[in-house]
């Protein structure tokens, strides 16, 4: 016990007298919670449209305003004409062009049925689906209402209608901010618990005191342990200090536990350290180190869910993530402080995570031969 | 128990076809410096780590301290010292923080860690830069505080692996008293070297050649066997003969 105490008290004198060890552990949760979590959004306001409005009718004028008034879009300058709806669209000054046919009134009124033409640009395809779907959303009311105005002009009694209307669960507001600070803590955590630990073991080995350390009565579990507890210390509170600025800065709720968050943190955290463990055990500078584990990470990471819904992505993707830790946590973290789950919510996690962390330090120490 | 710290018999290490080390044997009693001479790849490096128990003998027996280095690996360990080829200390810590930590994880109890860093402090002259970094200091100074930390735990046995490369003469020459005071306080020094001045330094020397012991004495006896006037000839002439 008293080794590791003096492996521990070594390691945080180093980390704190390493230059770029500060700023990483103190401004990165900072500058990460604050620009990713604002600029990491897949909500679209502002679109730019335009219309080329080929009946100039009072139906047609109508749904411009609709589409005028929408929150969602703002009308480009300039009349269009026939021919340079494309020119719109090609020098982006508007993302989306509906294009209004002539007898549009006339053929809705005679015929109950007219139709509109939506030109959205498409390069980023994600974007061009939700452009869509609000057009759609505004198309629709305005149908409704056109036909309960037309049919009422003949028929006074109040046509029958289903409203629909939503109310969004644990993140009302539909909030961006409020679902991306639990993953990019959760990312922070796994910064400090991958990165940072294999660094620190390969370092030893780099300038050759690992060397002098395997000579000493030092045994193995001693080594690990004490090099892992201070980074095991730091991710926990760079956790805490992520929390803290998710609430205090965003007024994020912690609807659950925050106890539960931390348990759940160190079981993670147990792997994360093995994993950075045995990629320490293969590499032999810091600078291999830090190609694999980013590497690593940066496949953790695309596959965790943070940026893009797992359940969105294709079935062998998914299977993937089953074996993504950084998946797991990410789910927990915004289950527990969004939703308020609890430990019975989140057991199956727990099970996982801890088959996972059974393996993944058996492994590093297997790994992690002192004679050789 | 017998005066002899390190006993080898048939010590010998294989890494597939290539033997680093065949078949050595000899010994260093207490208070003895061992120089452990030879070329570069002669094996010198693999014997040490055999005898520090980084390494596992294919075959052979030794003994360190009176433990057998197969079984007592971790006894071996407490009761030796060692400085490699490489600088060993923390650049990052400071002199004293250096000591403490060597001494801690030596299982040495706190008051005595502090007694006796102090006291070597004040004989390595240190006062004035204890609390600096140990990389902010010259060559020289480190090389000797690495020294002195090598041997702070233990007064059995310390092994010494080119602990003088790329040190300028004065500083080897104070290098050398560190050593020899070491030495006078019974501790067995095992030390391999290039420079064959200081193989004149040693008590007793063995010259290995291609993995083996081709020669083995007091350099005076050396130098008797092979009729030459110094060290330098001794090994031109053992080191000419492998090629």
């Amino acid at each position: 016990m008293r080794t590791i105490f003096y492996i521990v008290r070594k390691e945080f004198k180093q980390i704190f007298r390493n230059k770029s060890m500060l700023p990483i552990i103190f401004i990165m949760p900072f500058l990460q919670l604050i620009i990713l979590s604002n600029a990491a959004t897949f909500e679209i306001k502002n679109v730019n449209f335009n219309v080329l409005d080929l009946d100039r009718s009072s139906l047609s004028f109508k749904l411009m305003e609709k589409f005028e008034a929408s929150p969602y879009f703002i009308r480009s300058d300039g009349e269009l004409s026939v021919n340079n709806v494309e020119e719109e669209i090609l020098n982006d000054k508007a993302k989306l062009v509906i294009v209004i046919p002539e007898n549009f009134e006339k053929d809705l009124v005679r015929e109950n049925k007219a139709e509109v033409q939506l030109l959205i640009n498409a390069i980023d395809g994600s974007a061009a689906g939700i452009i869509a779907n609000y057009a759609q959303n505004i198309l629709i009311g305005f149908n409704i209402e056109a036909r309960i105005n037309m049919i009422n002009m003949y028929d006074p009694v109040r046509t029958p209608s289903i409203g629909i209307s939503y109310r969004h669960l644990f993140n009302p507001e539909l909030d961006y901010i409020t679902f991306m600070v639990p993953g990019i803590t959760a990312l922070l955590v796994t910064l400090i618990g991958l990165l940072l630990s294999s660094m620190s073991i390969v370092k030893e080995k780099e300038i050759g005191t690992i060397e002098q350390i395997n000579v000493t009565p030092i045994r193995k579990h001693e080594l690990i342990i004490g090099k892992l507890i201070p980074f095991f210390i730091i991710a926990l509170f760079e956790l805490g200090l992520g929390l803290s600025i998710g609430k205090l800065l965003f007024n994020i709720p912690i609807v659950g536990s925050i106890w539960l968050i931390f348990l759940f943190a160190s079981l993670y955290l147990i792997v994360a350290l093995s994993i950075g463990l045995v990629i320490s055990t293969f590499t032999d500078t810091q600078q291999q180190a830090m190609f694999i584990t980013w590497f690593i990470m940066v496949i953790f990471i695309l596959m965790s869910g943070l940026f893009t819904p797992i359940q969105s992505m294709p079935m062998w993707a998914q299977r993937i993530t089953w074996f993504n830790p950084v998946a797991y946590f990410i789910d927990v973290m915004r289950m527990v402080m969004l939703k308020g789950s609890g430990f019975a919510d989140i057991q199956r996690h727990f099970i996982i995570l801890s088959i996972y962390a059974v393996i993944s330090t058996s492994y590093a120490v297997f790994r992690y031969k002192k004679v050789n | 128990m017998n005066d002899l710290i390190i006993n080898t018999e048939n010590l010998t290490k294989k890494f597939g076809n290539f033997t680093a080390c065949d078949n050595i044997s000899f010994n260093v009693k207490k208070g003895e410096i061992f120089g452990f001479l030879g070329a570069n790849g002669a094996g010198k490096t693999t014997a040490i780590r055999m005898l520090c128990g980084l390494s596992q003998p294919t075959s052979g027996h030794a003994t360190i301290a009176g433990y057998d280095i197969y079984k007592d690996t971790e006894k071996i360990k407490l009761n030796i010292g060692y400085m490699s080829q490489k600088f060993s200390l923390y650049e990052d810590l400071t002199v004293k923080e250096n000591i403490e930590f060597y001494g801690g994880i030596y299982r040495l109890p706190s008051k005595e860690i502090r007694e006796r860093s102090k006291k070597l402090i004040g004989e390595l002259g240190l006062e004035s830069v204890q609390n600096k970094l140990i990389g902010s200091l010259p060559l020289g100074w480190k090389q000797k505080l690495a020294f002195s930390v090598a041997v702070f735990h233990t007064q059995k046995v310390v092994f010494l692996d080119e602990p003088t490369g790329g040190v300028d003469p004065v500083t080897r020459r104070q290098f050398w008293e560190l050593i020899y005071k070491a030495a006078d306080e019974g501790i067995s020094v095992f030390v391999t070297t290039h420079y064959m001045d200081e193989a004149e330094y040693c008590g007793r020397i063995s010259m290995m050649v291609d993995g083996r012991i081709a020669a083995m004495g007091t350099p005076k006896e050396l130098k008797g066997s092979f009729n030459v006037g110094s060290m330098y000839d001794v090994f031109l002439h053992l080191a000419r003969g492998t090629k």
